[in-house]
């Protein structure tokens, strides 16, 4: 851990703890863990861009069609499986949204793939020409979505098991939150031990600090970064797959609308480490929800503040990725 | 091209932008030996390894490592040809242990044990040190971290860009030490040097860059004999600077 990270990672339980006074304990708990599983399907859909950015220095504008695309192809999945969705057991349940995991991640890294090599490989080096052409690339995605699936919101039923409640020390606590908060842990978990214990994820961190180093060690960054490409849009994939099912309606702009929040995080966090992003998704989920409740006329601008709060305390965010 | 000479660089111009940083390069590096590159700042060394690395193109020219020309080759594979870079800036990974930047180095991610004692053998802070992260070494420590991260696998050539920049006498000493050491293994080494009291310690040909070309070639002991030469070369003595 670096010096300052301790107060970085304090955040978190303070502004947990500062909440606690203005609620009930059940309130609280509700609200905390709704924020948490909020935090988690956030911080699926914005580690892998965190990465992108910290290894290659490209900004996708058009993460969001990834998140939409997973989203959707969970309705189709689900929707092809009536029996499954419908069993109450775990283990039908389980399989259903394992099923639906599976295709989104499959597609949506194959889809990444080939958006990689189509058109980021030409804009590498150019933020602007990045802007612009993945601006381009996310209303046609959009477009594309719509060709494909209507422009109606399409339906998207939970598992059976993961529906209803569960009442734990007098708050209620929907099921599918707890389910997202366990597959989010799990992910960031998968990713650290990647980054951390894996030759991979050594040359990952090398090339978020110092790309052309690794290059003159004889490593292609560019296939490695086609690589951390298709891991973060094979995120995105399975962030979609969860909020979609989350909100139970599936739209074109599913995606792009949740980029805002996924841009704050990465800001927050600080760009390019996977545990800023963490810390800074599960921030974001408890801000929007305990100011859902206490100011519900501040919900909207609740992390905008929560931003400029913590760029006023740390300009490059709670765990920037240091560079050379 | 000479049986001797391991790299050649023939015209070789660099832009960086639409800077016009070199003019022109003709260099040999004989096999086996420690060839200085000394010059006054902004004479266009750095530039000169850089586009030997691929990190900057050649927009003219021709570089050529053991009779195969590498101008257009990627970095990876020219790295991949035995040829080892100390940047200036020492590119040392702050975020990584010591451990995992030698691990980096190595082809297979496995460490040669005999090969690695021997770096420690030249560095032996680095194995008091092999769990620390690199980022909370001196100055000192990176800079020794940096040239045994290039040598914990044989190479057939090694660049380094300013090793003493910055560094503290005692610690300049340990590594004239290390590198008499690498030298003394055969490797053939390219060296960009400002510390004169380095230069005539290691080096054994010389060239000396002004303004985007090389402007003299020869032996080491030549020049550090004749200070009217330095003084003509370099705008001063090497007798000066201890």
């Amino acid at each position: 851990m670096r010096k300052g990270d301790l107060a970085a990672y304090a955040v978190l339980p303070v502004l947990m703890a500062a909440a606690l006074p203005f609620m009930s304990f059940p309130t609280w708990l509700t609200l905390t863990v709704a924020g948490a599983a909020m935090g988690m399907m956030l911080f699926l859909m914005a580690s892998g861009l965190s990465l992108i950015f910290g290894l290659m220095d490209v900004i996708n504008f058009a993460h969001g069609a990834f998140i939409s695309l997973g989203a959707y192809l969970a309705a189709n999945v689900i929707g092809e499986l009536p029996g499954l969705v419908e069993d109450p057991s775990w283990g039908a349940s389980l399989a259903t949204l394992g099923a639906a995991l599976a295709v989104a991640v499959a597609v949506t890294a194959v889809v990444g793939w080939l958006f990689e090599l189509v058109i980021v490989r030409r804009v590498y080096g150019s933020h602007l020409r990045q802007i612009l052409i993945t601006v381009g690339g996310l209303i046609v995605a959009q477009q594309l979505l719509i060709v494909v699936w209507g422009a109606n919101a399409v339906p998207i039923a939970k598992p059976a098991a993961f529906r209803g409640s569960i009442v734990v020390l007098g708050a209620s606590i929907e099921i599918y939150r707890l389910v997202a908060v366990v597959l989010g842990l799990a992910v960031c978990v998968a990713l650290e031990f990647i980054l951390a214990r894996t030759r991979l994820g050594l040359l990952v961190r090398a090339g978020v600090e110092n790309r052309e180093m690794v290059e003159a060690l004889g490593f292609r960054v560019r296939r490695l970064f086609v690589g951390v490409f298709v891991l973060g849009s094979a995120l995105a994939g399975v962030g979609g797959v969860m909020w979609g099912a989350y909100q139970g309606l599936v739209t074109p702009a599913i995606g792009p609308d949740m980029m805002i929040l996924v841009f704050i995080i990465l800001i927050i966090g600080g760009m390019g480490t996977v545990g800023g992003s963490f810390v800074a998704a599960i921030l974001v989920g408890l801000t929007t929800n305990y100011a859902g409740f206490l100011a519900p006329k501040l919900a909207l601008g609740s992390n905008i503040l929560l931003m400029v709060a913590i760029l006023l305390w740390r300009p490059r965010g709670l765990f920037p990725a240091v560079k050379s | 091209m000479t049986d001797d000479v391991l790299l050649r660089l023939s015209g070789v111009h660099t832009h960086i932008g639409s800077y016009h940083i070199t003019h022109g390069v003709d260099l040999d590096v004989r096999a086996g030996r420690l060839t200085m590159l000394l010059g006054r700042n902004g004479a266009g060394k750095t530039t000169t390894l850089r586009t030997i690395m691929g990190l900057w193109r050649a927009s003219e020219g021709e570089v050529v490592f053991d009779g195969r020309p590498i101008t257009d080759l990627p970095t990876p594979d020219i790295a991949r040809l035995g040829i080892a870079y100390v940047p200036e800036n020492m590119g040392v990974f702050s975020q990584l242990t010591v451990r995992e930047n030698m691990v980096l180095a190595t082809a297979s991610g496995r460490f040669d044990n005999a090969r690695l004692e021997e770096v420690f053998g030249f560095f032996p802070i680095l194995k008091t040190k092999w769990n620390d992260r690199a980022g909370l070494m001196s100055g000192g420590q990176k800079q020794m971290l940096a040239v045994a991260r290039a040598i914990v696998e044989p190479r057939r050539f090694l660049i380094i860009d300013e090793p003493t920049k910055g560094l503290a006498p005692a610690v300049i000493d340990h590594l004239i030490e290390a590198i008499l050491r690498i030298k003394a293994s055969a490797t053939t080494v390219l060296l960009v040097e400002q510390n004169f009291h380095m230069a005539r310690a290691v080096g054994d040909d010389v060239a000396v860059m002004d303004d985007g070309v090389i402007v003299h070639r020869g032996s080491m002991g030549e020049l550090a004999a004749d200070e009217a030469l330095q003084t003509r070369l370099l705008g001063l003595s090497l007798g000066s600077h201890q």
